[in-house]
């Protein structure tokens, strides 16, 4: 036999509801406690949900927040947020900051005589200063921005539960759903305890989340559903621990490969989409679990109807579009 | 393990072969860049190639293909704008210019009327008020002659104009349909214009877009900055040539009816009494070059088509000695004597302009005026430095990537593991030749969705080899399990990455920029990887079993 790298034995025997009280109990705390993070601390939003205006600023003299602050303080821009950025791709001698600065009173975007303004004074403190990237975005477009990515979240969990309900059981769907929620409102709710930035690229990091935890909770299911038809004896119980380890192999493998492009990304591919790439990382990994540890739950505790049905009825029956063999 | 058909063999490295062509000049970017923009310019010149556009030519050969990925705004660097173009105030123009229409027709009803009298009233709305009650029927059914039918598909069967009596006044609006065929010229007009002027600076593959009901989304890279690109295109340009009544220092000023008071652009504390009519406008310019006054100052040069030369040559042939306002957004740039009778709609405006300004002016007179003002709800811009900065990072993530998960799927899956690695080469191939011959923007985000999908493409290889492990275990022999695991993992790939199709249409619809760019990569990613994991990772393997004839296979 040759060699073979095996993150998983060829047989498991793990039986994933032995601490199922425990797992289910902490996937729903930490649910609550970020329902409660994001009511009370809130989120970081980004220009795109706030409006406002961010600049970034290069230099090859070291950030210094305080003269930046000093030189900004008699413009009368009101709230001025000024972070200092990181990131291993930059040369020695490369120090990035972003300043952000809340929506003027009164103007749709910010005047090119504020940002004028502002960049002169950040000159007058830095000569060797530079301004990359300058963004501008007024209220109007931020409230609407809002509603679409609240929009687009739903249509996508949505559509998603559609799926599922045309393809599988209700149970499923339901089941399905549920991990979803879980793995949305967490990722959500670590973003607001580390009031990291959420803008609508996280937005978008969400909706692939959907897409990938949905996809390994599919895969799952597809088995349980032919597992379903050969031992229809079996306890559900003892039926879904066997459904998992025949596919845990294939779970974690997945998870893996995902996991070690991201861990790419996030080291190699810039401080511009950072956040973006931890949303979908973070996601990878709770999607894992909650397809592992909340989806099957939901359905065990559900109970499925396992009466016998000739393939004729279940052609008939609520999941017309089981059997499509696409 | 059974065999394919020949034809679909084929096929499948047919698609590989193309696609590998189609991705192939990404590779050579900037010489493709090159070689395309002087096939552009050469075409647009009638053919003629200068020595620099026939070697930048040269770089690539013709008969290849040369579509490359257009590069994003963040990774290129520009700018990008979205405006809201303010629709009423045509509607307020429109109503004004009704009223000496309104006016003559109801004189011809005097007797039954009386006095006819323009009421204050709101923008967009004409009140008038006459001095006999009696008459108000008569006037109101008068004036509804003056309506004409709508124009478009939607407004079908209504007038123009909503003719109605209140308090004794007859009240005239536009007309529901009226409105939103009216909306609809604005935004055209306004696309159009926008065009012109971003055309006249000449940047490459400007965007320039309708988004929802009044907004247009304008993306120009290259550009230096967002302010920049707003001057050029945030400027009305509305150029009209008044009487000038009286020149006043009062800001105060009252003035009389049908005249309006105007500030000098250059002369602080002056302003001028100028009648609202005007004699010729912009609209009757069929050109405007900068040019150099008599004394050597900065000027711009026009001339009017025949129906504005008439107007301007009447109009300075009996109004000599009398001075002449030349207003540009509301703005008087100088009121010159008119010295003798001008002939032929050639004129000359003199300001203190600078060069800049001067030729600035006259790209603004040439493409014409904006009809209706536009606020900025977005404005972004993006240094050609941070693009590049982030396509090198994008680089080295996507390398790192591709290496991390060859190595692992080497490592699981021996031999089966190169061939989903080959598989994810041609998967990452194919995107690419899709994107290149789509025209579709890649955007940072865009490249992460291309490093998520290799990292999930391979979901698909990995799907089938455990199918294929479990066959075997099962004590199939190897082709059997082949046939098996590729069988049935079929219906599992499908349903999973269906979901994954799913959001990123969702994405692509409801997202804008670079959520946009994230959902094309991530959903083309999507469709290739089922092809090269299910038929060119089958077709290589295929090519093994046929090669070795394996007594056993190892997974």
């Amino acid at each position: 036999m040759a060699f073979r790298l095996k993150l998983v034995p060829t047989e498991t025997k793990i039986d994933f509801f032995r601490w199922q009280y425990i797992t289910f109990g902490v996937s729903v705390a930490a649910v609550i406690l970020s329902l409660l993070s994001v009511l009370f601390i809130g989120l970081n939003f980004g220009i795109d949900f706030k409006g406002g205006t961010t600049i970034r600023t290069e230099s090859t003299q070291v950030v210094d927040v305080g003269a930046y602050r000093g030189a900004l303080s008699d413009l009368g821009l009101g709230d001025v947020s000024i972070t200092e950025v990181f990131d291993p791709s930059f040369r020695p001698d490369q120090h990035v900051a972003m300043l952000r600065i809340a929506p003027q009173e009164g103007y749709e975007a910010v005047t090119p005589e504020v940002i004028a303004q502002v960049e002169a004074a950040l000159l007058a403190v830095d000569p060797a200063i530079t301004f990359p990237s300058v963004e501008s975005v007024g209220p109007k477009v931020s409230n609407e921005l809002i509603w679409k990515a609240l929009l687009a979240v739903f249509a996508g969990s949505t559509g998603i539960w559609i799926y599922v309900w045309l393809r599988f059981e209700w149970q499923f769907a339901v089941g399905c759903v549920a991990a979803l929620i879980h793995d949305v409102v967490v990722t959500v709710g670590v973003f607001s305890i580390f009031q990291l930035k959420f803008d609508l690229t996280i937005v978008a990091a969400l909706l692939t989340i959907l897409g990938y935890s949905v996809n390994d909770t599919v895969v799952i299911f597809d088995r349980l559903r032919e597992n379903l038809q050969k031992y229809k004896q079996m306890p559900l119980r003892d039926l879904m621990n066997l459904t998992t380890n025949e596919t845990l192999s294939r779970t974690i493998m997945t998870a893996t490969t995902t996991f070690l492009a991201l861990t790419a990304l996030i080291i190699f591919g810039g401080d511009v989409i950072r956040g973006f790439v931890f949303a979908m990382l973070f996601g990878v990994v709770i999607g894992t679990y909650s397809t592992l540890y909340v989806a099957k739950n939901i359905v065990l505790m559900l109970g499925l109807d396992r009466t016998e049905k000739t393939r004729k009825e279940r052609a008939k029956g609520d999941h017309e579009f089981a059997n499509i063999d696409a | 393990m059974t065999d394919t058909p020949i034809w679909k063999t084929l096929l499948v490295w047919a698609i590989v072969a193309l696609s590998l062509a189609f991705a192939a000049p990404n590779l050579f970017y900037d010489r493709v860049e090159q070689h395309n923009d002087a096939a552009a310019a050469i075409e647009k010149a009638g053919g003629s190639a200068t020595p620099d556009q026939a070697a930048a030519l040269a770089q690539w050969p013709d008969w290849a293909p040369s579509g490359i990925v257009a590069l994003g705004l963040d990774l290129r660097g520009g700018a990008h704008l979205l405006a809201e173009v303010k629709v009423a105030d045509v509607y307020a123009a429109r109503i004004d210019a009704l009223w000496p229409e309104v006016r003559d027709a109801l004189r011809d009803l005097r007797d039954q009327v009386g006095n006819v009298r323009r009421q204050p009233s709101p923008e967009g709305v004409l009140r008038v008020a006459i001095s006999n009650p009696a008459g108000l029927q008569a006037a109101v059914e008068k004036v509804r002659t003056l309506a004409t039918p709508v124009v478009s598909l939607t407004g079908l069967g209504s007038n123009d104009i909503e003719v109605s009596s209140d308090n004794g006044e007859i009240v005239v609006q536009l007309s529901e349909a009226e409105r939103v065929a009216t909306d609809q010229r604005t935004i055209q007009q306004s696309l159009e214009i926008i065009r012109r002027r971003v055309d006249e600076v000449g940047t490459r593959e400007p965007t320039i877009q309708r988004q929802g009901e009044d907004r247009i989304l304008i993306q120009v890279p290259g550009i230096g900055s967002a302010a920049e690109l707003k001057t050029l295109i945030g400027t009305t340009a509305k150029l009209t040539f008044h009487p000038v009544a009286r020149v006043t220092a009062d800001a105060g000023a009252r003035p009389g009816p049908r005249e309006m008071l105007l500030p000098a652009m250059d002369e602080p504390n002056t302003y001028y009494l100028v009648e609202k009519t005007p004699v010729v406008t912009g609209e009757d310019l069929t050109n405007a070059q900068p040019a150099f006054d008599q004394n050597g100052r900065p000027a711009v040069e026009f001339q009017f088509d025949p129906t504005g030369a008439r107007k301007f040559g009447d109009y300075t042939a009996n109004n000599i000695g009398k001075p002449f306002a030349i207003v540009l957004d509301d703005q008087v740039i100088s009121a010159p004597v008119i010295q003798s009778h001008i002939p032929g709609g050639r004129g000359i405006i003199t300001g203190s302009f600078t060069v800049e300004e001067s030729t600035e002016l006259a790209v603004l007179l040439r493409a014409g005026a904006l009809p209706a003002e536009m606020t900025f709800l977005e404005e972004r811009t993006i240094g050609p430095e941070l693009g590049a900065d982030s396509i090198r990072a994008g680089e080295v993530a996507a390398l790192v990537a591709t290496a991390l998960v060859a190595a692992y799927m080497i490592a699981s899956y021996g031999l089966f593991g190169t061939f989903a690695v080959l598989a994810l080469a041609v998967n990452i191939a194919m995107i690419f030749a899709i994107l290149s011959t789509l025209g579709a923007t890649l955007t940072l985000p865009g490249i992460a969705g291309i490093v998520l999908t290799m990292g999930m493409a391979v979901d698909a290889n990995v799907l089938i080899y455990e199918r294929i492990r479990e066959e075997l275990r099962a004590g199939r022999s190897p082709g059997a399990a082949i046939d098996e695991g590729f069988g049935k993992a079929l219906s599992a790939i499908v349903d999973s990455q269906l979901t994954g199709l799913l959001t990123a249409v969702i994405m692509f619809f409801v997202g804008t920029g670079p959520v946009r760019g994230f959902a094309v990569t991530t959903g083309i990613g999507i469709l290739t990887s089922m092809f090269t994991a299910v038929y060119v990772t089958r077709a290589i393997v295929a090519l093994y079993i046929g090669w070795r004839h394996p007594k056993t296979i190892i997974v």
